[in-house]
């Protein structure tokens, strides 16, 4: 019964991992990331196509890094190099690739709804660690395994190595590290670059996953990422908890149902976790200094 | 630096410009010669492609182009709840001879439409009755007997299932879903009275017939209950309920269309089908006859508004023998000899 529920939790919390550590590396460097959502839909989008042309899921996972590198540039090139406000910037990209994706969805296959079967990622059967409950599941799914590498890998980056703290002075005093001679341009367009390869490995999970593109099938996952961060305190460790603790609560609304207590306040649950701990639970958020603000260089 | 930026405005400004270019071309490039009615349809949440409900409706559609030479050019397919009414009005101010809505979710859209449209003619899939309130007389409520199909894929699964545990996935939590859990579970206990259906919905949101992630989710945690067949009625949401059957090798049941698909063999055990794509087809061809009328149109078994298939792709999985007393109960569902709960 534990183990089940526990290799839901998993599952379901594949995407907000990738998302929430994407941008975590975003908004350590200064910039507001409310684009997950669009990168998400962008990279699902390009992994399903690839697959479905190169019938290779490895070349669509390829695809998916390759899109959501593109759609993070893009709130690079506007938040960095423009200045301009980051929350806009973020929306204006979700609402562009929720409608490229449907647009384009209609060009190629048809449908502006739902791109046809494709195949996923191949299953790693290991000897004997196969049986072993979670774990087995855990190595037995490539991209489940980037997962629960690239947190701690994530953490160690952000926190044990120079472009780590780089990355963080750029977040939390631009100025000081503008005149130890960092280019805050470079480290914040780093930051945000592998926020969007990151989180598009998310993206490639839900459409290789799910075996094809649905239209808007990121479903506020970029947000519930990014008020898992915020839960985590814009720590990847701590993120990934707050994704874990998300991830339980949507599994116990699907495990709940069909009892007592009516579907529509099971619904709920996700949701009113997410206020009551961002509310109570977190204490003082503390969000890197600097983050949301466009840093001018002094000439 | 300054001047890189503004030369990428610029590039950007060039980009966006261009775009409308590159989509209006392809809008006119679709075939327009017809002699026979024109038809405007909106497209439920799932859309074109869902491999259920409307792609159902797409087919009676294509078929009244084959055969009735009806223009079917003005398709529609909405993105959020407030583009329904807007796509319903903007296809009500061409010259067209009928408007399907497809799905419970235009009922509201269609009633005002309709009322500021009363020269012409709508259709309404799976309308919603309203205790009190008549249907507008320029419309035309398609329901179908949801419960009798279900009753019998439920006593057929009731029958197959090794332990006595089933499952259903539905999609939206609302009545029109509710007939498919009841029918079904009315049709399982039937079959065996020990049998335990375990009743799952995937949201209370339109969007529930579009999340096959959930879907996916709430089959996997049926199976790992024990359940070893499963039913949906939730529109694509129901992709994911076969991806899940396939990833643990059991058995899940299609809805509105036969579901069967190559990739899904060994899989579905069948389809609770419910002939959209003919009802369309009919109300077509009425208006091309000239005999439309509005009014209520509900479709049971009897009337093979609603079926289940049984065909070569899954005879193999339905013993002989277990079709033949599928085949009786449907006779006596038929005969009015067992009634089906709608609740």
């Amino acid at each position: 019964m534990i183990a089940p529920f526990l290799s839901q939790v998993l599952r379901i919390s594949v995407p907000y991992l990738f998302a929430a550590l994407g941008g975590t590396f975003s908004e350590r460097g200064g910039t507001i990331n409310i684009a997950l959502e669009g990168i998400l839909l962008t990279s699902a989008f390009a992994a399903a196509v690839t697959t479905y042309f190169t019938h290779d899921p490895w070349l669509g996972l390829a695809a998916a890094v390759l899109a959501g590198l593109l759609t993070a540039l893009l709130h690079a090139v506007i938040c960095v190099t423009f200045r301009a406000d980051q929350i806009v910037s973020g929306i204006a990209i979700n609402l562009l690739a929720a409608g490229l994706t449907k647009f384009l969805l209609k060009e190629i296959f048809g449908s502006s709804s739902n791109s046809p079967r494709v195949e996923g990622l191949p299953e790693w059967h290991l000897a004997g660690v196969g049986g072993i409950p979670v774990l087995g599941d855990i190595l037995r799914s490539p991209l489940l395994l980037l997962a629960a590498i690239g947190v701690p890998v994530g953490h160690f980056l952000l926190y044990r190595t120079p472009f780590g703290l780089r990355l963080r002075a750029c977040g939390e005093h631009p100025e000081a590290a503008d005149a130890l001679g960092v280019s805050v341009t470079r480290i914040r367009y780093t930051g945000i670059l592998i926020s969007g390869a990151v989180t598009a490995l998310g993206g490639a999970w839900l459409a290789l996953d799910q075996h094809s593109f649905t239209d808007g099938m990121s479903g506020g996952r970029g947000y519930i990422a990014l008020a898992a961060m915020i839960v985590g305190k814009w720590s990847p460790l701590g993120a990934a908890g707050g994704c874990l603790l998300f991830g339980a609560a949507e599994t116990l609304q699907i495990r709940l149902q069909g009892g007592a207590v009516p579907t529509q306040f099971i619904q709920m649950i996700p949701y009113l976790l997410t206020m009551v701990v961002l509310a109570g639970f977190i204490g003082r958020a503390a969000a890197p200094r600097m983050s949301g603000v466009p840093y001018r260089k002094e000439e | 630096m300054k001047r890189a930026a503004r030369w990428m405005g610029w590039v950007m400004f060039g980009a966006l410009a261009l775009l409308p270019l590159g989509c209006a071309k392809k809008q006119d490039s679709k075939p327009v010669a017809s002699t026979g009615p024109r038809v405007g349809l909106v497209f439920d949440v799932g859309g074109r492609g869902d491999q259920s409900f409307n792609d159902s409706a797409w087919r009676g559609l294509q078929k009244a182009q084959a055969q009735l030479g009806a223009d079917i050019a003005n398709v529609v397919e909405p993105g959020e709840g407030s583009d329904r009414e807007s796509a319903l009005r903007g296809l009500a101010a061409k010259d067209l001879d009928l408007i399907f809505g497809v799905g419970f979710i235009f009922t509201d859209d269609i009633d005002r439409v309709a009322g500021d449209f009363p020269g012409k003619h709508f259709a309404c899939i799976d309308y919603a009755l309203k205790d009190g309130a008549a249907v507008p007389p320029n419309v035309l409520a398609l329901k179908f007997k949801e419960e009798e199909g279900s009753f019998l894929v439920g006593a057929l699964a009731a029958w197959l299932s090794k332990t006595h545990r089933l499952g259903f996935v539905g999609g939206m939590d609302i009545a029109l879903i509710h007939k498919f859990a009841a029918g079904f579970q009315a049709g399982a206990k039937y079959a065996d009275p020990n049998v335990n259906v375990i009743v799952k919905y995937a949201g209370v949101t339109g969007d529930a017939f579009k999340n096959p992630t959930k879907g996916k989710e709430l089959a996997l945690g049926m199976y790992s209950e024990g359940a070893d067949i499963i039913f949906h009625a939730s529109g694509a949401t129901g992709q994911g309920v076969f991806e899940a059957a396939k990833d643990q090798k059991k058995l899940a049941i299609g809805v509105d269309s036969d579901q069967w698909r190559p990739e899904y063999d060994g899989v579905v055990l069948t389809s609770m089908i419910k002939n959209v794509d003919e009802s369309v087809f009919q109300a077509v061809k009425a208006v091309k006859a000239g005999a439309w009328k509005g009014g209520v149109q509900e479709l049971g078994l009897k009337e093979n508004g609603v079926g289940y298939v049984y065909d070569a792709h899954n005879h193999r999985l339905i013993p002989a023998e277990i079709h033949d007393r599928l085949e009786a109960l449907k006779a006596r569902i038929i005969s009015g000899e067992i009634k089906v709960p709608k609740e």
